[in-house]
């Protein structure tokens, strides 16, 4: 097994689904950072049989951490301080999103106005179903697997 | 400051301050004939609208306002690639208060987010027209004499038409409604509506498909064009144009106090041979579409009514 050195403060993001780490530093925002990243795929897993995991190093304020829970919220989030796991985050599903999933209603005013936002909000929290801010178009995120 | 992007937007209380306050415009006109004096509504037509743009200025000039505006993209300065936030912050400089119809869905809320004056959504694509609703609201409670107890009829193009899916969120809120849904297969009202609106409200609500079927049993049937545009396939537009004709035969299956209702245009959906009949209340609705919108101007600029 790959050693990574521990972390004094930051996060752990372990359990992460086999190769979904990349969408997960981008959608993080940990490309715009200046702090040590690690991104380990592929580890063992006796649960998973297969893992991502990811390390940051920075102030533990640092990071908004509720997308996690859109995209899946199985993933583990251990929040290191002095070298310590001082609280595991339960993720939950975030109120709304922002310029993380995009409207793809050809009818929308997003398909036309580049530069607004794409907001989604939660609508129903017990369906998981999130909504376009501006056309109420539901996210069917199967489409957006078919895509990837 | 409100503005208006959808029907729910106000609740059943505010609703019927609105309807009351309609009805006190139809009876009593002169009272309210110089309460906008000064005051400008800007129409943004973005499309082609007949009804909606002059029911608006209509609206305004009857409280003794002034109309500003354009009617189409082209006139404006969209068609130079301004954006909607910018025209609407230019706009609050000129009116008081801005009515926008918009081809995309969401145009009215991205510029009510940055407006200095009330929006109204005069329709935004397929997505809302809550003007209409109020109209048909308003029709329906002058000429029933009641929102609560009735069985209405939707018929024709049930899965495009935007103000079928306003009209059936606005009425679940009203006690012992229930709806005859009439529509061919390919055009039944879309899932969420079905789930979302009519069974989480607990409504009873049956489909068919026969019109002739449903007749009998309605307080109100409100019909639908079948509308070219939403369709990508002009076969499939043909096949479903003439699908329902409500003609003197179809009506005498109805009964004597059923209204007829239709947001217009028609096309051939209601045979101009049912005009004449007193249950055809279409063109009456026209007329409550502007008692209601000077209702609203009233309200979203918070005039004050004696």
């Amino acid at each position: 097994m790959l050693n990574v050195g521990a972390i004094n403060e930051g996060f752990v993001l372990d359990h992460i689904k086999a190769g979904k780490s990349m969408a997960i530093y981008h959608h993080l925002g940990l490309d715009k950072l200046d702090c040590c990243v690690a991104i380990i795929k592929n580890a063992r897993s006796s649960k998973m049989g297969k893992k991502d995991i990811i390390k940051v190093e920075c102030p533990i304020d640092m990071l908004d951490l509720d997308i996690l829970g859109f995209i899946d919220h199985n993933i583990t989030v251990n929040i290191i301080k002095d070298g310590q796991i001082c609280e595991k985050k339960q993720l939950k599903l975030p109120k709304q999103i922002v310029d993380v999933i995009k409207c793809r209603n050809p009818r929308c005013i997003t398909s036309v106005e580049q530069e607004l936002k794409h907001v989604f909000i939660l609508t129903d929290p017990e369906k998981e179903i999130y909504r376009c801010k501006y056309c109420e178009e539901k996210y069917d995120d199967r489409r957006d697997k078919k895509r990837r | 400051m409100r503005h208006l992007m959808s029907p729910l937007d106000f609740s059943v209380e505010e609703l019927d301050r609105l309807l009351d306050l309609a009805h006190d415009i139809e009876k009593n006109p002169d009272k309210y004939a110089h309460l906008c004096d000064g005051k400008r509504i800007a129409t943004l037509f973005y499309e082609p609208s007949t009804r909606t743009r002059l029911s608006f200025e209509a609206a305004m000039m009857n409280l003794g306002g002034k109309v500003l505006g354009f009617s189409s993209a082209d006139s404006s300065s969209a068609a130079k690639g301004e954006s909607v936030s910018d025209t609407i912050r230019m706009v609050s400089c000129y009116a008081d208060i801005c009515a926008m119809r918009h081809p995309k869905e969401g145009a009215p809320l991205v510029a009510s987010m940055v407006s200095s004056i009330p929006v109204i959504n005069a329709g935004d694509g397929g997505h809302q027209h809550p003007t209409q609703t109020l109209t048909d609201l308003l029709t329906i409670r002058s000429l029933k004499g009641r929102l609560d107890n009735l069985t209405i009829g939707l018929c024709g193009d049930l899965k495009f038409g935007r103000t079928v899916h306003s009209l059936i969120e606005a009425l679940v809120r009203y006690e012992n409604v229930s709806f005859v849904l009439i529509s061919p297969e390919e055009l039944r009202v879309p899932d969420y509506i079905r789930e979302d609106v009519l069974e989480a409200n607990h409504k009873n609500y049956k489909e068919v498909i026969r019109l002739e079927e449903a007749l009998p049993h309605l307080d109100l049937l409100y019909m639908t064009r079948v509308q070219r545009e939403r369709f990508f396939n002009e076969e499939d537009y043909i096949r479903m144009k003439d699908f329902y004709i409500l003609d003197k035969a179809k009506m005498a299956l109805a009964p004597d106090d059923m209204l007829v209702l239709h947001p217009l245009p028609r096309v051939n959906e209601i045979s101009t041979e049912v005009d004449s009949d007193p249950r055809a209340a279409y063109f009456k609705q026209v007329q409550y579409g502007v008692y209601v919108r000077m209702a609203l101007i009233l309200t979203l600029l918070e005039v004050n009514v004696c």
